[in-house]
């Protein structure tokens, strides 16, 4: 790091992966935290089966960015809602929620007004997950 | 109210904020530290260090719920390895942590490059734990090379954990880090080599210099919770004994020293940087420098000289 950069106090984008519920469907999850990794972000990765309430936990504790969710089981619709409305009840509204996994068409929509920055489905390119993320948090 | 002061009310998500100052930028949180400093500096900060993969989160989770029965404040730093080229790091000690709510306090941290920064974070970020009301803290590092003496440096009570058998404790007892351990732990010890393992790691301790504190070698199954116990009332005898060794008032001089000449060199060496960037002559130094018309001990000496 460079006397100017240190001065600036840039510091990495940090973000939380997240697998809430009993799904056990991790490739996902693990694919976008490496790319987001190789993408120059910490990325805090909780493991599986984790409630809502834990992975808001470990959010606030690791002072994070953004949060993301993968959800291929189906729950998405509560568990979602569940992490947002913590996350809102800790004073967190600022940081992005992202969801990734099975997520259909309208769900998504749905999720998008409770105010979940974006859905990513099966097929997604990291790059354009790596892209987001960056533009949503505003740091490289 | 200060960040500092909202930290001493035990607010969670300051605490959190602070401790991203402190990693990121160590002077942003000078006045914070300075103004929960007299609140530091108590209970014990334990540091369990080992290959990769020997089960040092698992342990510190388990040692973590150990602790929270025994009504200590724990909390729970994990460094991890920065990607040299990138910067990026995937953090996934948490993966081990059993659900234990609020009431442990984790963070991870990034190396973020080898310029001794994580050397200054690491004090700071133990300082606010403490700050917070935490007693018990667990500082989870990968072994590998020399910021991990550093960084062990800071702990007082040292665990170093070893698998049984393919020869690689004996790559680790190489690596220096039979002198930084006050407590052994043979980990995995459902496989097979675990007895074997213990011997050898006894004879090497018998073998090295004398102390006043043998270092007890003790096998454990982290996963299955085995062990643990007996690995916490070890590190509360080893507190006990630091306590009343009479040494105790030079180690804390020590530490102080070791603090207070990081501030200082960080300072001075702020200090000149800016102020030689400031009137251009950083830039012509550096020039002079790469272009081998001025030696770098030479430079410096230059640089701090004509600001005096
Ligand atoms: C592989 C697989 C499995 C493997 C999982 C291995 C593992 N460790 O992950 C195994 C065989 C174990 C499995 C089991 C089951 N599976 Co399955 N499985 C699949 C399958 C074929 C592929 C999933 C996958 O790995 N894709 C590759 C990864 C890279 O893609 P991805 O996860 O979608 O991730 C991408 C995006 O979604 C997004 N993304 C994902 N997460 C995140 C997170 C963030 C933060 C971001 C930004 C983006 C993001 O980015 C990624 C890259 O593009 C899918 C079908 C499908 N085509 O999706 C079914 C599927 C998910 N499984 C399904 C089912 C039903 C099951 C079982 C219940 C089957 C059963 N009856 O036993 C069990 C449940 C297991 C459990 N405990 O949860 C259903 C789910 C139906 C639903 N949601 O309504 C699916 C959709 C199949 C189907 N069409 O019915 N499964
Ligand atoms: N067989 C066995 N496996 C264990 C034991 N303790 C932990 N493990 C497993 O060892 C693996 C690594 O455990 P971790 O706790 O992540 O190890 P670590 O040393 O923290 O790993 P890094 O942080 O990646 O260096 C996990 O799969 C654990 O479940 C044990 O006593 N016996
Ligand atoms: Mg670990």
């Amino acid at each position: 790091m460079t006397e100017t950069e240190q001065r600036a106090g840039t510091r990495p984008i940090r973000v939380l992966i997240g697998k809430p519920g009993l799904d056990g469907h991790d490739r996902g999850a693990k694919i976008v935290a490496r790319a987001l990794r190789d993408a120059g972000m910490e990325v805090i990765y909780t493991g599986l089966h984790q409630t809502p309430e834990e992975i808001v936990e470990a959010a606030l504790q690791e002072d994070v960015d953004v949060v993301g969710l993968s959800i291929l089981s189906g729950a998405h619709l509560t568990l979602v809602p569940a992490v947002i409305d913590l996350l809102q009840a800790q004073n967190m509204g600022d940081v992005v929620v992202v969801v990734g996994g099975i997520i259909p068409e309208e769900d998504a929509e749905e999720l998008k007004k409770l105010g979940v920055k974006a859905v990513f489905g099966p097929g997604t390119e990291t790059d354009e997950i790596v892209r987001f993320t960056r533009a949503s948090v505003g740091r490289a | 109210m200060s960040l500092g002061q909202e930290i001493l009310r035990g607010d969670r998500r300051a605490l959190a904020r602070a401790l991203t100052l402190v990693e990121s930028d160590p002077h942003a949180a000078d006045d914070i530290i300075a103004e929960v400093y007299p609140h530091t500096g108590h209970g014990i900060v334990v540091g369990v260090t080992g290959a990769p993969g020997v089960g040092k989160s698992t342990l510190v989770d388990r040692l973590a719920g150990q602790f929270l029965a025994r009504g200590r404040k724990v909390g729970i730093l994990a460094v991890d390895p920065s990607s040299p080229f990138t910067g990026g790091a995937l953090l996934g000690d948490r993966v081990r942590m059993e659900g234990r709510g609020s009431d442990v306090f984790m963070r991870s941290l990034a190396t973020r490059g080898h310029l001794g920064g994580l050397a200054r974070a690491t004090p700071r970020a133990i300082q606010l734990l403490q700050a917070f009301g935490k007693d018990l803290i667990l500082l989870e590092t990968v072994g590998a090379g020399q910021s991990e003496v550093d960084i062990m440096g800071f702990a007082d009570t040292t665990i170093v954990v070893v698998v049984p058998g393919l020869g690689d404790d004996v790559q680790a007892f190489k690596a220096g880090i039979l002198e930084i351990g006050d407590i052994f732990v043979v980990n995995k010890s459902d496989r097979p080599g675990a007895d074997q393992t213990m011997r050898e790691l006894r004879q090497m301790l018998h073998l090295g210099p004398q102390r006043t504190w043998l270092p007890p070698v003790l096998s454990a199954q982290a996963q299955q919770e085995i062990g643990v116990a007996e690995i916490a009332d070890a590190i509360l005898r080893h507190s006990e004994v630091r306590l009343t060794d009479p040494e105790q008032r030079q180690r804390r001089m020590q530490e102080a020293e070791r603090l207070v000449r990081d501030a200082l060199a960080d300072q001075l060496v702020r200090g000149v940087v800016s102020r030689s960037q400031a009137d251009g002559r950083w830039n012509e130094v550096l020039a002079e420098v790469a272009e081998r018309r001025l030696d770098p001990a030479g430079a410096a000496r230059a640089l701090h000289l004509e600001q005096d």
